[in-house]
């Protein structure tokens, strides 16, 4: 049987998913026999995301346009999308700065008023992706296949979550050892 | 002692006439779920996750509000009344700003446990993330984020009912409506609060907290609320 492409991403979130993911310990060994890692910020050194994705794992809420890109791109190229903990699930933390109001609200309280002696606001077109409106869950943005709540999932949820993805199975996503939130 | 016969799920319960649908049903050992039902403490029949269906009525009945009758048929679980407690169950997480993760009653809330019950993995509807929601911690020993509640007056009948002080109530309407202390003031202003901690033990969420409480700490003791009235109506004084 062929390889799955596997593949995972980083948005909006504390990379706490995929320190959770490197918990797996012996068994990436054991994933690494029946998959090709062919983008991952922890998994592999490849810079652009290819075509013809099996799985993807997806780490953090949407939150500025390099999110907003990333995650379209990686939709259109990948067949099971699968949302990697409550900042992907809910937005969860990120999304606390919502309730300072709009983008602008948010980086006058971070960069001027909590700032240090240099304020200012940044401001580099390019460089420096423009934060949007406001920080969302994944599946408000692009379509979801499989939902791993958790902060993060514990590597136990994280393997029984893909294990049987491996033999082409939907995972038993029901029950606190697999749901709980937070 | 008049009783009423009914059956709940097919199984034949027989209770007191009187009786509410949940009180049937939990002598019948079925389990429904509640959230703004507090033992103790009057029903409101506020939050609808105890919708049941009954034969022979078109509407859902809450409950924790309808009483039985004879030859009733109660059927608390079937795939309507499943999808719709799921439904409010993600229509409560969208509706505030629940962020279990930064939360003092992470792993002890029973909208968390609510979630996994009825098994939410995300919700379907747009979180609103409302920015109106204040946090009161003007209280020498306890606080309110009212990000975190879900208006289930828990804490306003139990202050009411079994501390006798109603410091609690509801004010506005709509999305704006809120629980608010004294006469809408900060908390710590309110002289009529005698500072017994009820309203924290009632909470269903990290909404009232205990003050230096950190995330995943809060503990609660629900059964306190229920010996306290078990000894002033039954004279039991024991737990």
């Amino acid at each position: 049987m062929d390889k799955i492409k596997f593949a995972t991403i980083w948005l909006a979130g504390c990379s706490g998913c995929h320190m959770s993911f490197l918990d797996l310990d012996e068994w990436l060994i054991e994933l690494a026999q029946h998959v090709d890692v062919v983008y991952s910020p922890v998994g592999s050194d490849y810079k652009d995301y290819p075509d013809g994705v099996d799985v993807c794992l997806v780490e953090g809420a949407v939150a500025n346009e390099d999110n907003l890109e990333l995650i379209r791109e990686v939709r259109d190229k990948t067949k099971l999308l699968v949302s990697f903990g409550d900042c992907a699930v809910t937005a969860n933390v990120p999304a606390m700065r919502n309730l300072q109001g709009k983008t602008d609200d948010t980086l006058q309280r971070c960069y001027l008023e909590l700032g240090d002696d240099s304020r200012q606001l940044p401001h580099a077109p390019g460089i420096v992706p423009e934060l949007l409106d406001r920080v969302r869950p994944v599946h408000e943005v692009v379509s979801v296949d499989l939902f791993l709540p958790g902060c993060p999932p514990s590597a136990e949820r994280i393997q029984n979550a893909i294990a049987p993805l491996l033999e082409a199975k939907n995972p038993d996503m029901t029950g606190r050892e697999m749901l709980k939130f937070g | 002692m008049a009783v009423t016969t009914l059956t709940i799920d097919e199984v034949d319960v027989a209770v007191e006439a009187g009786s509410t649908i949940l009180q049937a049903s939990q002598e019948a050992e079925i389990r429904i779920p509640v959230l703004c039902h507090l033992e103790g403490v009057s029903d409101v029949g506020a939050c609808r996750l105890c919708l049941v269906e009954v034969e022979g009525i078109n509407k859902l009945l809450p409950a924790c509000v309808t009483e039985v009758s004879e030859e009733m048929k109660v059927h608390t679980n079937t795939p309507r009344l499943q999808e719709y407690r799921k439904m409010i169950v993600e229509m409560l997480f969208a509706e505030g700003n629940h962020v279990c993760a930064i939360c003092v009653a992470n792993e002890n809330c029973e909208l968390q446990d609510l979630a996994v019950e009825v098994g939410m993995d995300h919700t379907r509807f747009s979180y609103r993330f409302p920015t109106d929601r204040d946090v009161d911690v003007s209280h020498e020993r306890f606080g309110i984020d009212r990000n975190r509640c879900v208006l289930c007056t828990r804490c306003v009948r139990v202050c009411d009912e079994i501390e006798g002080a109603h410091v609690w109530d509801v004010a506005e309407r709509g999305e704006v409506c809120k629980v608010v202390t004294g006469l809408n003031q900060p908390w710590g202003e309110v002289d009529a609060c005698t500072a017994c901690g009820k309203c924290v033990d009632a909470c269903p969420t990290g909404a009232i907290f205990r003050k230096g409480v950190t995330v995943a700490e809060m503990e609660r003791d629900r059964a306190k609320l229920e010996f306290l009235v078990t000894a002033r109506e039954k004279k039991e004084w024991t737990r």
